[in-house]
């Protein structure tokens, strides 16, 4: 109970202090709205406030439909347990688009680090030393998956939806080759009790996916990397002619969700004990609707860590919610479209009247 | 149309506006920026309706509630932002939205034809109408523009700002076409920042300020300039520049340019800047003047040439190195090349500063926004607010963010490259007496101007340009504005 009370607590605040002052004046000589209570209200939950209210209405919705079953810690755990693997995917593609890019091919490279990090030959040598052998396989394989689409979109000039289309191609293909189509089990104990375990009663997997989260939200809102990821995406002529150099950091965007995406094939066979190359399918998709349903434009200049969150939770709560009615995978699918609406428009009109 | 009330959240962008426009008139439109004018002509076009106050069309009340509504009246706009589609072709961006159909399918050749004989009755002939307009120039696109508001048939054509990226030549053949349609009965509502041409082309002159109406019906002609710039400012200035002091001839230069050189773009050109001095670049566009600029900055690679500053060779071809040794750009297109129209005043100007707020990769806000904010105040940027976004703000107010971008910097060398394009005459003021402040501190200046007096005004030396060649370098109180133009007309001739 404890979790969703907070959660409905947390949601609450900003929902209600918003609407009552429809339209304050925008930056007029209201300058340093900053500190205290009105900093953290137009501060990034306050700015998400459509989607706050979009997933304190699937709250409802669950606690009515379900009950208790849906109101208990446990399943918010599983919640969040269940999102904690695309969270990690659409905290990375945040940054791409940002950007200015878009990257397809997220779940074809979770699907090839898996797979590699499972092979008879990564598995042996994580016997003979540890299981960390795996993590390192996973992350160096996206982080390279990454690499190469960033060098063809950085230095190649090619479009990114071409480029990584091709990445998806290619690593999921690869992944089957690697795999010859079976499912490989991950053996080593040592790497499924630590990934699966819990500590203090969270999930290990939660609590990579909040480590995930803050460090992003950190990178993106505090860092000159953010800042200059913002630029490029923003502006990339603006930024070049400011001295930024606008094709490294567009490559390190690409390198960062490839790692991202092997921190994620981690969490998977972690959750599923196996490696596959059917791992990740249509990840592409959850991920860019996490990023976009707030809003932000896919043309780049503006994302926020905790809209993509919000997002995650909100189509996580879902499925939650719908398993918990026992409504198949079609029914979900198509609520799926209309919630992605619902909410886009929500948050449009929420950030409109308070500002423009 | 009379007592005309526009009203955003949080600021009022008009205040009550009385406009009258007769049949066959040039009636210009003279504000600052930031007085209303693009709103009005917003407001007219039908793109925002108005909050209070009438329009009348031919003697009856009308509301516009939508752009077409006004394009059905007869109202046809060329917005100064051009609004065109780069992926089309001209022919295709001139009848968007009233394309010539039979039966529902769009007639290709006779679009080309009517678009053919538009351009040719603009004077430009030249511009295929089957050309994709991303390939145009900035000043064909002007052109395309202005074909596709005489398409229309319309009965009130709004200009705003359409000389701005013309020559001489150019804004004559568009001063030939307006005395054209205005002719034939067509109404003309013409925006320039510049004076003699509305002396040139127009009737009657209303003067906005503020978001106000404060004089209208003037005559274009014989009111004095020193009334109409008291009007748009509110005080009576005088368009000064400030005094240059004597450069130290002996100094040892900043900036010293040895051969560079981009066949197509520009021949070879050597020149030197020393601390505290202005170099002008006077040339028409397309003189070569902008490549020069921006090759120095690395945005453009030099075929041969090399660049120093304080005696060290810059690495060619990179923005990066030539912000590290010291050189800062004011582009010449301030929204597409300069800013970052979406993210706040405060990340534009501490963009090229990033690593100084930065400890150990974590950034530091409230210094960054103090920075910004002290800056923002020494250069009166207005309206204040380091959260604003940039695009909220007029051009001499973007003007001076970029310019507070690279003060913050603290460069050697500053390249400005029409530092007061769009920006009215209050701000140029400042704009200049800013200029002079940096040459005081011993920063090398070198300015790119269209207005050859804003050349002269500035520069300590000039580089005349033409045919993408030096044709002439000398001391600028040994030239002036006839001098600077003969040279320019001699060298196309060549």
């Amino acid at each position: 109970m404890s979790a969703d009370v907070t959660k409905v607590d947390r949601a609450g605040e900003p929902v209600v202090a918003d609407s009552p002052p429809s339209g304050p004046p925008v930056g007029g000589p209201t300058a340093g709205r900053h500190g205290g209570l009105a900093g953290l209200l137009s501060g990034p939950a306050g700015r998400s406030a459509g989607l706050v209210l979009a997933l304190v209405l699937l709250v409802v919705v669950g606690i009515i439909t379900a009950g208790d079953r849906f109101a208990s810690p446990e399943n918010a755990l599983t919640i969040l347990r269940l999102g904690s693997v695309i969270g990690v995917v659409s905290v990375g593609m945040t940054f791409v688009i940002s950007g200015g890019g878009i990257d397809l091919s997220v779940g074809a490279i979770v699907a090839l680090s898996s797979v590699w990090a499972t092979t008879v030959a990564t598995q042996t040598m994580a016997a003979n030393y540890h299981w960390i052998v795996m993590v390192v396989a996973a992350l160096v394989v996206g982080g390279v998956c990454g690499l190469v689409n960033g060098v063809l979109v950085a230095y190649g000039r090619m479009a990114p939806f071409i480029v990584t289309l091709a990445m998806l191609a290619a690593a999921r293909g690869l992944a089957e080759l690697i795999a010859k189509r079976r499912t490989q089990i991950v053996r080593e104990r040592g790497f499924i009790d630590f990934f699966g375990g819990s500590v203090l009663g969270i999930p290990v997997l939660v609590i990579m996916f909040a480590i995930v989260a803050v460090a992003g939200w950190v990178l993106l809102n505090r860092t000159t990397f953010g800042r200059r990821t913002l630029a490029i995406g923003g502006n990339p002529e603006a930024a070049r002619l400011a001295g930024i150099r606008v094709q490294h950091q567009t490559m390190y965007l690409y390198i960062l969700l490839g790692v991202a995406c092997g921190i994620a094939a981690v969490m998977l066979m972690a959750r599923t004990t196996t490696g596959t190359s059917t791992h990740g399918t249509l990840y592409e998709l959850d991920a860019i609707a996490a990023v976009v349903i707030r809003g932000t434009l896919l043309s780049g200049g503006r994302g926020t860590v905790v809209g993509t969150v919000l997002g995650v939770l909100i189509f996580t709560t879902l499925t939650n919610v719908f398993t918990l009615n026992n409504l198949d995978t079609s029914t979900q699918a198509v609520a799926k479209g209309a919630i992605i609406v619902a909410a886009v428009l929500l948050q449009q009109r929420v950030s409109r009247t308070r500002s423009t | 149309m009379a007592n005309v009330v526009k009203r955003f959240p949080g600021v009022v962008a008009l205040g009550g506006v009385d406009l009258d426009v007769l049949p066959g008139e040039v009636h210009c439109l003279l504000g600052q920026n930031g007085a209303g004018k693009s709103t009005l002509i917003k407001v007219l076009a039908g793109v925002h309706e108005p909050n209070e106050g009438t329009i009348e069309w031919l003697g009856e009340p009308v509301t516009l509630h939508h752009p077409q509504a006004a394009m059905d009246l007869g109202v046809a706009t060329m917005y100064q932002e051009l609004d065109l589609v780069e992926g089309l072709t001209v022919a295709e961006n001139i009848f968007l939205g009233h394309e010539p159909t039979r039966f529902g399918f769009s007639q290709r050749p006779a679009a080309r034809r009517e678009a053919a004989a538009l351009l040719a009755r603009l004077g430009h002939p030249e511009i295929s109408p089957a050309a994709e307009v991303g390939t145009l120039s900035a000043a064909s696109c002007q052109i395309v523009s202005m074909a596709r508001a005489l398409s229309r048939d319309a009965r009130l054509i709004i200009m705003d700002e359409p000389s701005a990226v013309l020559d001489a030549g150019e804004v004559d053949q568009l001063f030939r076409v307006i005395r054209e349609v205005t002719d034939q009965g067509v109404a003309v509502v013409y925006i320039s920042h510049r004076l003699e041409e509305i002396r040139e082309i127009g009737d009657r002159v209303t003067v906005l300020k503020d978001g106000r109406t404060v004089a209208t019906g003037l005559d274009a002609r014989s009111t004095p300039t020193q009334e109409l710039i008291r009007l748009m400012t509110g005080r009576s200035i005088e368009y000064v520049f400030p005094p240059k002091p004597a450069v130290d001839a002996g100094a040892e230069p900043v900036l010293r340019v040895e051969g560079l050189a981009r066949p197509g773009e520009f021949a070879a050109v050597s020149f030197d800047v020393r601390p505290g001095e202005v170099v002008g670049l006077a040339g028409l566009v397309g003189s070569g003047r902008s490549e020069i600029v921006e090759t120095i900055f690395g945005a453009r690679k030099a075929t041969i040439g090399t660049v120093r500053v304080g005696g060290r060779a810059v690495r060619g071809g990179s923005v990066a190195a030539a912000v590290a040794a010291g050189i800062g750009l004011c582009p010449e297109e301030r929204k597409s090349q300069a800013l970052v129209l979406g993210a706040s005043l405060a990340s534009n100007i501490t963009l090229a500063t990033l690593p100084r707020f930065s400890r150990g990769g974590l950034l530091d806000g409230s210094a960054e926004v103090e920075a910004a904010e002290e800056l923002l105040e020494s250069l009166d940027v207005r309206p204040r607010g380091v959260h604003r976004e940039s695009r909220t703000l007029s051009g001499g107010n973007q003007q001076k963010v970029v310019l507070a971008r690279w003060l913050l910097r603290g460069c050697k060398v500053l390249l400005l490259d029409e530092p007061t394009r769009g920006v009215d005459v209050g701000a140029r003021s400042e704009i200049y007496a800013l200029i002079r402040r940096l040459t005081d501190e011993g920063v090398a200046v070198v300015v790119v101007s269209s207005e050859i007096p804003e050349v002269l005004g500035l520069s300590n030396r000039v580089l005349v340009l033409a045919d993408r060649t030096v044709r002439h370098e000398g001391p600028a109180d040994e030239l002036d504005e006839h001098a600077v133009l003969d040279i320019i007309l001699k060298g196309d001739a060549a």
